[in-house]
């Protein structure tokens, strides 16, 4: 589904990913781990091109997306993306946000779009608050909408960018709950997180990346319980 | 009494030599300035093309204003190794423009557009409103760049994994949350555009501060005439200022918790 091939990105003098060669097939669920700093994020963004690729090709779904001729407004529409820091748009109320995007890149129609957001809204139990504006929502719902507003699109793959890294402890659970239903349902994904328990559970491949490579890659339950690369040894003792 | 007759009276004692009380005179000179030969028409007629001015500028400013907003900002934004030369040369063109026009007093600008550039044009006014207009771009455009790049970088990029293209991006999710941001100096761009519709005077356009001088140069008295452009310059500025707050408190229906 994506093909990842020879990818480098740097910033300026700082190589972040240096030769990445990976591919992700239909219905994975790949959870990418590794310390700050060690190109994962980067690499997840690289994914929808949000960053460009200083070299290499990425390929999805037959399409060579790092290709400049390629529109990549029309990629994007089929990958769903979950930031961080939720960025919903404060401008709109939450049924705004999730049928602004189908509607205006002729996806479906205005009251086609509303259905989907009643029926997603009711998936994640926050039909209540579709009138509302995102600020009034807690972190935990914020993400939640977010997912719903990336599947509003019927994407064919989900990127996360370290969902559950800005809510508070409590509030982590009820967003990884509706990320395990989605992966449950057969969605591809690729999780960028700390949550090692959601990666030990969902995951179909956990990868580890620092200093901008992939170290080592492995089913979960082998990869936590024998990791064999020194460094995840080492970052696994830290955070398990 | 009639206050005509009684203006007709102490003006013929002022003409006369004689002293008049301060309220006489008060009266006398009041009564001169607005009310003498329905000359009170003269200020609402010019009240009227001050608007007009006002209108005609800010139009020409918020275009001219976003414009060169939007491809500075696009300019910048652009994926390093994927710049576009047209992109650039429209650019330069708008940094010249604002570089330009902000180095230079708004009166010196006028007087070009009135005498170098229209010199021949009899409407002045027009010219006016136009190089008020040009002169706000400017200013404008470095408010809205300033509101463009106080939104959050997130959130154009969520709008754009969510494959909307850049322009529906700006439309419903930078612009709106931009507008809000740069509303207080927005309005006060505005309120100083009003106010320096007065300069179009000096090339000859009829607005407000024109009939105050005609009416001054028939009277040989000035106080009254511009005192009372005073007001009415600060009451349509209060009127403005209330306005603006009405727009920001409806604009922040969203901040609410």
């Amino acid at each position: 589904m994506i093909d990842v091939k020879n990818l480098s990105k740097s910033f300026g003098d700082h190589l972040v990913l240096d030769n990445i060669s990976e591919h992700i097939s239909p219905g994975e669920k790949v959870v990418v781990i590794g310390p700050s700093g060690s190109g994962k994020s980067t690499f997840l963004r690289c994914l929808n091109l949000l960053e460009t690729p200083t070299a290499g090709t990425i390929t999805f779904e037959n399409t060579v997306i790092t290709d400049p001729k390629v529109k990549i407004d029309k990629v994007r529409q089929q990958m769903g993306m979950v930031f961080q820091h939720f960025n919903l748009f404060p401008n709109m109320t939450i049924r705004k946000n999730i049928t602004l995007a189908p509607v205006r890149t002729g996806l479906m129609k205005q009251d086609e779009a509303d259905e989907v957001a009643t029926a997603l809204l009711k998936r994640v139990d926050l039909l209540d608050k579709a009138e509302a504006y995102p600020n009034q929502l807690s972190g935990g719902q914020k993400q939640r909408i977010a997912i719903v507003r990336a599947l509003a699109m019927k994407p064919k793959v989900m990127l996360f960018d370290e969902p559950t890294s800005a809510l508070d402890p409590e509030m982590v659970g009820e967003v990884l709950d509706v990320m395990k239903e989605l992966a449950r349902d057969g969605m591809t994904m690729v999780v960028v997180t700390h949550e090692m328990g959601f990666a030990r559970e969902v995951g179909s491949r956990v990868l580890f990346m620092d200093g901008g490579h992939i170290l080592e890659q492995n089913e979960p339950h082998a990869f936590f319980d024998h990791p064999q690369n020194p460094r995840t040894q080492l970052f696994l003792s830290k955070v398990l | 009494m009639d206050w005509a007759q009684y203006y007709a009276q102490l003006s013929e004692m002022a003409r006369a030599g004689q002293e008049l009380g301060f309220f006489e005179n008060f009266f006398r000179l009041f009564y001169q300035a607005f009310i003498e030969g329905n000359r009170w028409q003269l200020y609402l007629r010019g009240l009227a093309v001050t608007l007009q001015l006002t209108v005609i500028a800010l139009c020409i400013g918020i275009v001219l204003g976003v414009l060169v907003a939007v491809v500075r900002t696009a300019h910048d934004q652009q994926r390093l190794g994927r710049r576009s030369i047209f992109l650039s040369f429209c650019n330069i063109l708008c940094q010249i423009y604002t570089t330009v026009i902000r180095g230079t007093p708004m009166m010196v600008q006028l007087l070009i557009w009135g005498f170098v550039i229209f010199s021949s044009s009899r409407n002045k006014t027009m010219v006016g409103a136009l190089g008020i207009g040009i002169n706000s771009g400017a200013y404008v455009a470095e408010i809205v760049r300033a509101g463009l790049m106080s939104v959050d970088g997130g959130q154009a990029e969520a709008g754009r994994s969510l494959g909307l293209n850049y322009f529906d991006t700006m439309r419903y999710i930078v612009i709106p949350q931009a507008f809000k941001n740069i509303l207080p100096a927005l309005g006060n761009e505005f309120i100083v555009l009003f106010k320096d519709t007065s300069l179009v005077s000096a090339i000859g356009g009829a607005e407000l501060i024109y009939y105050a001088k005609a009416v001054g140069s028939k009277t040989f008295e000035v106080m009254f005439p511009y005192l009372g452009v005073a007001v009415i310059y600060l009451t349509a500025v209060l009127i403005l200022t209330w306005l603006q707050g009405k727009l920001e408190r409806r604009l922040r229906q969203s901040d609410r918790r």
